[in-house]
């Protein structure tokens, strides 16, 4: 696209979040240890890492349900570090919903305009297109607990959404679901993202849903962020063994094997789909690395078979190989990795 | 096996019937004939000692003595065990342990330290003995039964509400005000109620912070020592029981049907 | 305004507790402890017997009476009375709460659940005077023991030594019957919250390997409901301590430790020695709170 150039400054210049040195400590425990980033306007922004490490902290700051020990928070430029929640444009979606169970659906969703002194008719017009939204037009006159996991969901989507946020927080909001359900609200969720244009951040430990939703993923480990990409980024130029080994899984290479192949004593990851078993004798490609070794195990999972290899040097690789035809290595068998060189991908640290 | 549930049936219906027998005795013995004795059965029922009991100005100002002092009892147990509740539940304070325990004090100490010791302290300070006295020393053991129900209420509600409440625009009071009351009403009506019944019928803490008025117990108590007044007791018991019951009865289900609600979750 | 305050409080946590924590904290610290302070400090008052006025000076007169052998004997009766009512209450209590937790349905469960409280919650007093009209002679007992054709039984434990009397209204057993009685619900409560909270598969895994039902309740239950027996045994224990009306509407009327304080404070006007009596029960439950709280009685509560 050709926007002029001092437009694409200004919205630069005012990304929808942004993070300067924050830390937040409960007590020795550094939750959150001097994060920075930024996530710009209308993404879909991913907090990924398991559990504490520090990615729900963060979304809470942003929130205002925790406040940094130090550094600033800004949402569209203003600062926002201390602000209590009722103070920022940004609404949640809970992990368990959240639902007011005192009140009617209806009520719940409501419940930012009421509280903002919206106009009674306005408030009811707003609440069914809420409702209509989120495909759930008939159910305002019932209570939270006569829902389903799913129904629930919905509405504490609406709840967040009718109040009109600069950005809308999702702590994972799809945990509680089974499977089936979970990936149809994948699609939903990142169908009424781009229908609102809103900023969601997103906080989960499931990989392969942020990588389904995002623009943006920030990996978390131990309260520090470790990379922050697209997911293609992520999956084919980790720069942390964490990052590698979380986001899919990798084989790593270093020290002594990696100097034999490249010259480099760095730390190497390479994708197990991306290697290949030959036979002993058979020629390898140009432009490939190999190494040798005994098949330690065999797994064949219909789709694919995944391999672990021993090589010579003793290093244990795990490989997954596409189903061909004739595919006869066994356990015991003496066989060739190989990969093409640009499948290597050198490692930050 | 089968035999053996059926011994510890019959001994748990056993058990249930020993805790009841007492209200339908009672209950039978307002419409006695016998006005001297305590003869079972008894040789004849009338309706008689109704009217008698009715025309007692003695037992109408008792009763509306113990009326006052519970209804004030509850209101400030209320208040401050509502407010502990908060404060216990919200925070992470040190000694948070050490609150619960001084507030359940009052009923885990032998009734008769609770009331000597306010009787003690009031003469030290000079106060004469009168209906805030009795008010104190209600409250004082009052509280841990409001602080315990909303405790538990507090306990048992998902913390996120009152987030999303903030999160939605709401400051602390309205936070309070639409989601927190509303959520923990019930509570307080069920302990409030408790709290009600344990000050109305309290005796033993009574005695020693009443100065001359006698609380519908403490009259109860004094009218035993009166064999000619039998019936009117009888009577007087009879109504007792009917009009604590429902109350009783009610507050336990409120708390009931909350806990099968969040069960169901 | 509101809302200005209600973020001073967000960003002031501190503030908000002392708000929440200050009136009750303050009621009870100082009306509450103040007046077992006061107690403490009566105690080592003395009356002057020859003018009947209380000495405000510092002394253990009062102690030394209080220790004499007679006020000795009421201490011990309360105290041997206190623990037969909590250990019968124990037997009584446990069949319910392990039936309740174990083989009620959800519909029994819920009416137990009332039937529980109900008495526990219900006027103490009435309570008491029902049992004055039951165990009368002329009373529903002794015609209930009567029609089974039982009445020597009756006779012959009325003729008992010590537990007997003219009738059970007045004997030593008709006042721990009631004492049983009346407490009988903060026994129940507690044993019932404890068992409810072990898992049916550990009396399954118990049974599968290999232990007999009987073993299974006295190895795996009873240790596991010991908490609640002995959170249950706080209140009767206590309250039997501290109790005066039961025991001078029931039984032979000779002194119990609550008479003892009773009477002493008010026609004596010996409030010194009234709360040097007290002093023993509160310093006897304070010991049994601490060990209480060492066995984890605290959580069953």
């Amino acid at each position: 696209m050709s926007s002029p150039p001092f437009l694409a400054l200004l919205i630069s210049m005012n990304p929808a979040i942004s993070f300067e040195q924050v830390s937040r400590h409960f007590g020795t425990v550094k939750a959150v240890d001097e994060a920075s980033f930024q996530v710009s306007d209308g993404a879909f922004f991913t907090m990924l890492g398991p559990s504490g490490s520090g990615k729900t902290t963060c979304l809470r700051m942003i929130a205002g349900f925790d406040l940094p020990t130090s550094g600033t928070i800004r949402v569209s430029g203003q600062e926002v570090t201390n602000l209590p929640p009722y103070g920022r444009d940004v609404n949640t979606v809970f992990q368990d919903y959240a639902l007011f169970p005192h009140m009617t659906v209806a009520q719940n969703v409501e419940y930012g305009l009421m509280i903002r002194k919206v106009p009674k008719t306005e408030r009811q017009k707003r609440v069914q297109e809420m409702l209509d939204l989120v495909h759930l037009p008939d159910v305002g006159s019932r209570k939270p607990n006569q829902l389903s996991g799913g129904q629930r969901q919905r509405i504490a989507l609406a709840r967040a959404l009718i109040n009109r946020p600069k950005i809308l927080l999702l702590d994972e909001p799809l945990g509680a679901l089974d499977l089936k359900l979970r990936q149809q609200m994948q699609i939903e969720l990142k169908a009424i993202q781009q229908e609102v244009g809103i900023t969601f951040v997103f906080v989960t430990h499931d990989q392969e849903e942020a990588m389904a939703l995002s623009d943006q993923i920030a990996v978390f480990n131990q309260g520090k962020i470790e990379q922050i990409g697209s997911p293609h980024d992520l999956y084919e130029h980790p720069q942390t063994a964490f990052v590698a080994n979380f986001v899919g899984t990798s084989n790593l290479i270093s020290d002594d094997i990696a100097h034999k192949l490249t010259g480099e004593r760095s730390t190497f990851s390479v994708r197990p789909e991306k290697m290949h078993i030959l036979h002993e004798q058979t020629p390898i490609p140009a432009n490939h690395y190999r190494l040798q070794g005994v098949v330690e195990d065999v797994v064949y999972l219909g789709i694919f078979t995944r391999f672990a290899v021993r090589t010579s040097e003793g290093l244990r690789l795990q490989v997954i190989d596409q189903n061909r035809e004739a595919q006869d290595e066994r356990r015991g068998d003496v066989v060739q990795i190989i990969w093409a060189k640009e499948a290597l991908n050198k490692l930050a640290d | 096996m089968k035999n053996k549930n059926l011994g510890l049936a019959i001994t748990m219906w056993a058990v249930v019937t020993f805790l009841h027998i007492p209200f339908f005795v009672v209950m039978l013995y307002a419409f006695t004939t016998d006005s001297s004795t305590f003869t079972f059965p008894p040789p004849g029922l009338t309706f008689k000692w109704f009217g008698v009991a009715w025309s007692r100005a003695d037992m109408w100002a008792a009763l509306s003595l113990s009326t006052r002092v519970a209804a004030i009892s509850t209101l400030v147990a209320l208040v401050l065990g509502t407010l502990a509740a908060a404060a216990v539940y919200q925070s992470h304070f040190f000694g948070r342990e050490a609150v619960s325990f001084l507030l359940v004090l009052p009923i885990a100490l032998p009734g008769i330290v609770t009331g000597i010791a306010l009787r003690a302290a009031m003469g030290e300070a000079g106060m004469t003995f009168n209906f805030w006295t009795i008010v104190i020393g209600h409250a004082t053991f009052c509280v841990v039964v409001v602080y315990n129900n909303v405790l538990a209420r507090f306990r048992r509600s998902n913390p996120s509400l009152v987030e999303a409440s903030m999160d939605l625009g709401a400051d602390g009071w309205q936070t309070f005000r639409y989601v927190v009351f509303p959520n923990i009403s019930s509570a307080l009506v069920a302990g409030g109620m408790l709290a009600f019944a344990l000050s109305f019928d309290e005796v033993i803490v009574t005695t020693f912070t009443a100065g001359q008025q006698a609380t519908l117990p403490i009259w109860i108590f004094s009218q035993l020592t009166k064999p000619r007044d039998r019936p009117v007791t009888n009577v007087v018991a009879f109504f007792v029981v009917i009009v604590t019951t429902l109350p009783i009865l009610w507050a336990l289900f409120q708390n009931r049907k909350f806990e099968e609600q969040t069960q169901n979750d | 305004m509101i809302r200005r305050f209600s973020t001073y409080l967000y960003n002031h946590p501190g503030v908000l507790l002392a708000l929440l924590l200050g009136p009750p904290l303050g009621w009870m610290l100082v009306i509450y402890l103040g007046s077992l302070a006061a107690l403490l400090f009566q105690s080592f008052y003395y009356l002057d017997g020859f003018t009947g006025q209380v000495v405000r000076e510092f002394s253990f007169l009062t102690y030394r009476d209080l220790f004499s052998a007679a006020h000795m004997t009421i201490v011990l009766k309360t105290v041997v009375m206190a623990l037969s009512v909590t250990i019968g209450s124990v037997l009584i209590a446990f069949p319910l709460a392990y039936y309740s937790v174990r083989y009620a349905g959800k519909r029994l469960k819920v009416l137990l659940y009332f039937a529980v409280l109900l008495p526990l919650w219900s006027s103490y007093i009435i309570r008491v005077y029902a049992w004055k009209l039951m165990l009368a002679k002329e009373g529903i007992v002794s015609w209930f023991f009567a029609q089974l054709g039982l009445s020597g039984v009756l006779e012959w434990l009325l003729s008992m030594p010590i537990v007997g009397g003219a009738s059970l209204s007045v004997s030593n057993f008709g006042l721990f019957l009631v004492f049983t009685y009346i407490w009988l619900p903060y026994m129940i409560l507690p044993i019932q919250a404890s068992l409810e909270r072990i898992p049916h598969s550990l009396l399954d895994a118990s049974g599968d390997l290999g232990a007999r039902p009987l073993q299974t309740f006295r190895r795996i239950v009873l240790p596991l409901a010991l908490p609640g027996v002995v959170a249950g045994s706080i209140f009767t224990f206590s309250l039997t301590l501290g109790d005066y009306i039961i025991p001078s509407i029931i039984g032979d009327s000779t002194p119990f430790i609550g008479m003892a304080v009773y009477s002493y404070q008010g026609t004596a006007g010996n409030l010194p020695l009234a709360a040097a009596f007290t002093v023993l029960p509160m310093v006897m439950m304070v010991f049994y709170l601490l060990g209480a709280r060492k066995a984890g009685a605290f959580d069953a509560l």
